[in-house]
């Protein structure tokens, strides 16, 4: 486990901590409002913005965060005016956004096959100045997420009963959705644009199998994060395979491994009163 | 413009749901430690006008006043505890009965404030009125319905409030739980809280109930005491009509049936 001490795979370990914690936490409140799909969305739109970023010559996560930002609000809009034709709108934004980035790319003289780092992450790639980016945002995003959760919980719980309390409703809203946009911004270094979703949604799917409680299925979750995050890293190497898709297969083990758990455990328990 | 001590007032109101006017003109006031239920047919109206009234559904004319203050300036919410019809569609990540009431405490509540001593007695008490402290452990999708409406009076007691709006609160809950409904709407008449209740049928509460106001196609259709007996409006569901010469019948069948 020697490799465990280069530079690199340290800083891709840090990387996968504070993405592991960070993802699901988010994560745990599009399952609540059944936006499970949502981080997909934001992916597909950021692409554009890592267009952006590489045509002005500019930093790529800046571009991406502002872009899938503005994205994720107008999800948000959508989602909140609950037209039926809403379905249509996001997936215009949707596909908008992967043409977008594919159309500005090819805009760029000479290509640019960094693309693939976008969207298919590449954690082992990081530099100290990623790192910072990193951990700013996932900081951020932390301090939205465990700050607000009683807010956030009642909004995505039922969001009229939150209008009735005085919650600043839309606003709670925004900001969630700008917090996911951060968190897909964050994310896509560790396993790719393409994967982004799964790290926000599969780890709170694994943990609600044996949970009953929204905080415990948070905590869980976040700890199930970091456990897939950090052990796709160290396997990847020695297994040379890429990180990212070994997190989110990792991931996927883990939530059959606590399906079967569930299964057994409901069998074993008379149902509840 | 009068101003008064209702705590609820309401003025004229009129509102529409997708373009479609559902009432017309309704007033309706609440005194203090008043028990008003709101009755009527399925699309009469009754549960947009306390949706109306909390300011869920906007008004298209008319005013809504609550203890005073016009609703567009209404923002002491803590006073005012809300318990929406009953729709607990399995959300996609658990939560125990606790958490869902916790939430019953954010009103005025400003942000990354601790959930101080005050809050958890408040939440303890909440559940005790209603009987599910023993379940506070436990995740809300394996309740009963009618535990599940519990959980969710639960939550509105948990602000303290000095006004409780339920709508239809007794639909599709078991006896136990209505039993349970009952008690706990006791406990808070019995200290002086204000109640509006939108009911199918008065039935178990109808001894806690100082008036009635029976909508009808999005207007008022008679307003005046309670019927002293609940069997009276037992297949009173469907439709309500204005009793023929003062007194209590609140009901008839619109199915004909021969009554008096």
């Amino acid at each position: 486990m020697s490799y465990l001490a280069l530079p690199f795979i340290q800083k891709a370990l840090v990387a996968a901590v504070l993405v592991g914690l960070a993802a699901p936490a988010v994560g745990t409140y599009l399952v609540q409002r059944r936006l499970a799909l949502m981080g997909d969305g934001i992916g597909h739109v950021a692409l554009t913005g890592v267009a952006l970023g590489f045509l002005l010559g500019t930093s790529p996560v800046l571009t991406a965060v502002i872009v899938a930002s503005l994205g994720a609000i107008a999800i948000e809009l959508v989602r909140a005016r609950g037209k039926a034709s809403g379905d249509v709108a996001l997936a215009m934004l949707f596909y908008g956004g992967i043409a977008g980035g594919v159309l500005l790319i090819s805009l760029e003289p000479g290509g640019n096959t960094n693309l693939l780092t976008y969207l298919f992450g590449s954690i082992l790639t990081v530099n100290a100045q990623d790192l910072v980016t990193i951990g700013v945002l996932a900081v951020g995003v932390l301090v939205v997420a465990i700050g607000l959760r009683r807010q956030l919980f009642s909004v995505c719980q039922d969001e009229e009963f939150a209008r009735v309390s005085g919650l600043p409703v839309p606003l709670l809203n925004i900001v969630l959705a700008v917090t996911a946009a951060l968190t897909v911004t964050v994310a896509m270094r560790v396993v790719g644009l393409l994967l982004v979703s799964a790290l926000l949604v599969v780890p709170v799917a694994a943990a609600q199998q044996l949970t009953r409680g929204f905080a415990a299925t948070m905590t869980a979750a976040m700890a199930i994060g970091v456990v897939v995050s950090v052990g796709g890293v160290v396997a990847s190497y020695p297994l040379d395979v890429g990180p990212g898709s070994l997190i989110v297969i990792l991931a996927i083990a883990v939530f059959g491994l606590a399906s079967l758990a569930a299964a057994v455990m409901s069998r074993r328990r008379p149902v509840a009163v | 413009m009068r101003m008064s001590d209702h705590i609820v007032d309401v003025l004229g109101a009129s509102a529409a749901l997708g373009g479609r006017p559902i009432l017309h003109g309704v007033d309706l006031t609440l005194d203090p430690g008043e028990v008003v239920t709101l009755l009527g047919a399925n699309g009469s109206g009754k549960s947009t006008l306390v949706r109306a009234i909390v300011g869920l559904v906007p008004l298209t004319g008319g005013t809504v006043a609550l203890f005073g203050t016009p609703l567009t300036e209404f923002a002491d919410w803590a006073r005012v505890g809300y318990v929406p019809q009953r729709v607990m569609a399995a959300s996609g990540v658990p939560a125990t009965v606790r958490e869902v009431v916790c939430a019953g405490r954010l009103s005025g509540r400003r942000i990354f404030t601790r959930f101080g001593a005050a809050d958890r007695a408040a939440v303890d008490d909440a559940l005790d009125v209603v009987g599910l402290h023993p379940l506070a452990g436990v995740g809300v999708a394996r309740l009963s319905g009618g535990q599940q409406q519990r959980v969710l009076i639960a939550r509105a007691l948990a602000g303290r409030p000095d006004l409780l709006i339920l709508d239809e609160p007794m639909s599709g809950v078991d006896a136990d739980s209505q039993a349970a409904i009952v008690a706990a709407l006791q406990r808070m008449t019995g200290a002086g809280t204000s109640v509006l209740v939108v009911l199918h049928e008065l039935g178990q509460l109808s001894p806690l109930i100082d008036r009635s106001m029976v909508l009808r196609g999005g207007r008022v259709a008679y307003v005046g005491t309670a019927p002293p007996d609940p069997a009276e409006d037992r297949d009173a569901d469907h439709d309500f009509h204005p009793p023929v010469a003062g007194g209590f019948g609140l009901s008839s069948s619109p199915l004909g049936s021969a009554r008096p």
